[in-house]
């Protein structure tokens, strides 16, 4: 496959489009016209040629752009990637992961020479040629999990698993949806989705925990998430909240196809040989309202599911003060028709 | 007895009240303010061999007048150490985390700000935060964390705070870090500046 990977932006002048072909690919989320919270955990598998999950890591054409503006956040804000001192097995681990995921997926852009402990990555797209000795962290310009999740698209943590809990002990977050790493980091899985409505009574994160506490070695899982930003925005993090909350404001009827995304998190889990800790990546993408209305099914279906959905759930999610705008804009593809099966395209 | 219900939020620490953790070979309590009374429950209810394995700190804060501090001495005498801030009080109980031996009991008592401190300095010497034996005492201020600058503000008993530090006014939501041992603070007028509503005297 090749691909031109596209020179864009995700703040200021937001130059960041998708192709056709990539707008095809998104990661559409919802397969019915209403939304409510579940455990819509799946095996990670191959999926088909072309889609989001065709391989394990998806590297897409965003992703130099992406890299650039990981580095920018955390040249702003070191704290957006954190290791308590016990993760460090588990950092290589996550290098191993990516390093030979990334490299028997994308041969063309990566590629990975092991001869016991010394290794020899190459990433071309960023023009790196890194020689290194697998264990020993004074090999790599970075720590092993800053080193990697540099050259790798999405936000990661590593859950440490002991007392019959998940813990976030490590992790770096420049791409995400109002969460603080910062705070966050050392709490267990229950602690870090406490801010979220409903789902705990629903039991939805007991069900969740016991079934990712049983993960096993070789067969990842994964699941989709989502909320909705306003501009192609990247960094959406509380820390910077300030700075993109007036975004909020500037949604009007005319602009909402453009400046309203949707955006989806493809969040996928793996266990670790050597740690025993799970990797928890949240991959997001973003496409506009009116890239999305390029099918008008998902038009539709946007549109009803944004009709639908509660109150609550809209406000944790901080949909509550362009929702209006957004399903105004969505309205004019709303024939009563109904929707097809299945979350793809037209 | 706890003062604070337990908690509807999954990441709030719940305190289940002072008492004897049996087998322990040294107790180390730390009390500030109101939570000398709940160390002098505890400790009548010690006999002398408890009592010869016990460390006891003490900062009175807002309770000075109440002179719990000398009747805290009149039952360790010695080892019932009184400081006058929380800051000299955590100085040196890092110091006697450092030096202690496997088999230390902590306790500790008082306002939540008090035991989120507490709580996050022992966990940063290894120990498990949830075996430090915890009791409320005294006001439901919050110590709350500027998730913008990162700064911390003392015992704010409103649900919109003033960040002492950077100046932006902080929405306190109900997520609490017990690493951090403070709630978090969030920019409440990030959408319309100087929308602030106007604060509510919601932890006295």
């Amino acid at each position: 496959m090749s691909l031109a990977f596209r020179d864009e932006t995700f703040r200021d002048d937001f130059t960041f489009y998708n192709s056709p072909a990539a707008i095809r690919r998104f990661p559409f989320p919802f397969d019915r016209d209403e939304y409510m919270y579940s455990v819509n955990i799946e095996p990670h598998v191959k999926g088909p040629v072309g889609s989001v999950v065709e391989f394990p890591i998806d590297i897409d054409e965003h992703y130099v752009a992406e890299m650039k503006e990981r580095a920018l956040v955390l040249q702003q804000d070191p704290l957006r990637c954190q290791s308590l001192p016990h993760m460090i097995t588990a950092e290589w681990d996550l290098v191993e992961l990516l390093m030979t995921s990334m490299a028997e997926s994308y041969p063309q852009w990566f590629s990975l020479t092991r001869d016991g402990d010394r290794w020899h990555w190459i990433n071309r797209p960023l023009e790196i040629d890194q020689k290194f000795t697998f264990g020993d962290v004074a090999t790599l310009p970075y720590p092993p999990m800053e080193y990697i999740t540099r050259q790798c698209q999405g936000d990661f943590s590593l859950l440490d698993q002991r007392e019959d809990n998940l813990w976030m002990d490590a992790g770096i977050a420049t791409t995400q949806a109002d969460w603080s790493l910062d705070f966050d980091i050392g709490m267990n899985f229950m602690e870090w989705h406490a801010p979220v409505p409903f789902a705990h009574q629903m039991g939805v994160f007991e069900r969740a925990l016991k079934y990712l506490l049983n993960l096993q070695l070789g067969r990842p899982v994964r699941r989709l998430n989502w909320t909705m930003t306003i501009n192609p925005r990247l960094d959406t993090s509380p820390e910077q909240y300030p700075h993109w909350g007036k975004d909020r404001t500037q949604v009007t009827p005319e602009n909402a196809g453009q400046k309203v995304h949707l955006r989806v998190e493809l969040q996928g889990l793996w266990r670790l040989p050597r740690s025993n800790a799970i990797v928890f990546s949240i991959r997001g993408y973003l496409a506009s309202l009116q890239e999305l209305s390029t099918s008008p099914k998902w038009a539709r279906r946007l549109s009803r599911i944004l009709k639908s959905l509660p109150d609550e759930i809209a406000d944790y999610k901080g949909l509550t003060r362009h929702r209006p705008l957004s399903i105004a804009w969505l309205s004019r593809f709303e024939d009563g028709s109904p929707t097809t099966p299945g979350c793809g395209p037209d | 007895m706890p003062t604070i219900p337990p908690s509807p939020y999954k990441s709030r620490p719940v305190y289940t009240g002072l008492s004897w953790v049996a087998g322990a070979r040294r107790h180390l309590i730390a009390a500030e303010g109101e939570g000398a009374l709940a160390a002098l429950d505890l400790l009548a209810a010690a006999d002398a061999d408890i009592k010869s394995r016990t460390t006891l700190l003490y900062t009175p804060g807002g309770s000075k007048p109440q002179g719990h501090g000398a009747k805290l001495a009149a039952l360790l005498p010695g080892e019932a150490h009184e400081f006058p801030s929380i800051e000299t009080l955590l100085f040196r109980l890092n110091v006697e985390l450092t030096r202690a031996n496997m088999s230390t009991r902590l306790y500790t008592t008082g306002t939540e700000g008090f035991l989120g401190r507490v709580v996050a300095l022992a966990q940063s010497h290894g120990i498990n935060p949830m075996s430090v034996v915890t009791e409320h005492r005294g006001s439901l201020a919050r110590r709350v964390q500027c998730v913008h600058c990162k700064g911390f503000i003392e015992g704010v008993t409103t649900s919109i705070v003033p960040c002492s530090h950077c100046g932006i006014s902080l929405f306190v939501r109900d997520h609490y870090s017990r690493r951090l041992g403070a709630f978090q603070g969030v920019i409440v007028d990030a959408e319309v500046p100087g929308d602030v509503p106007a604060a509510e005297e919601a932890y006295p």
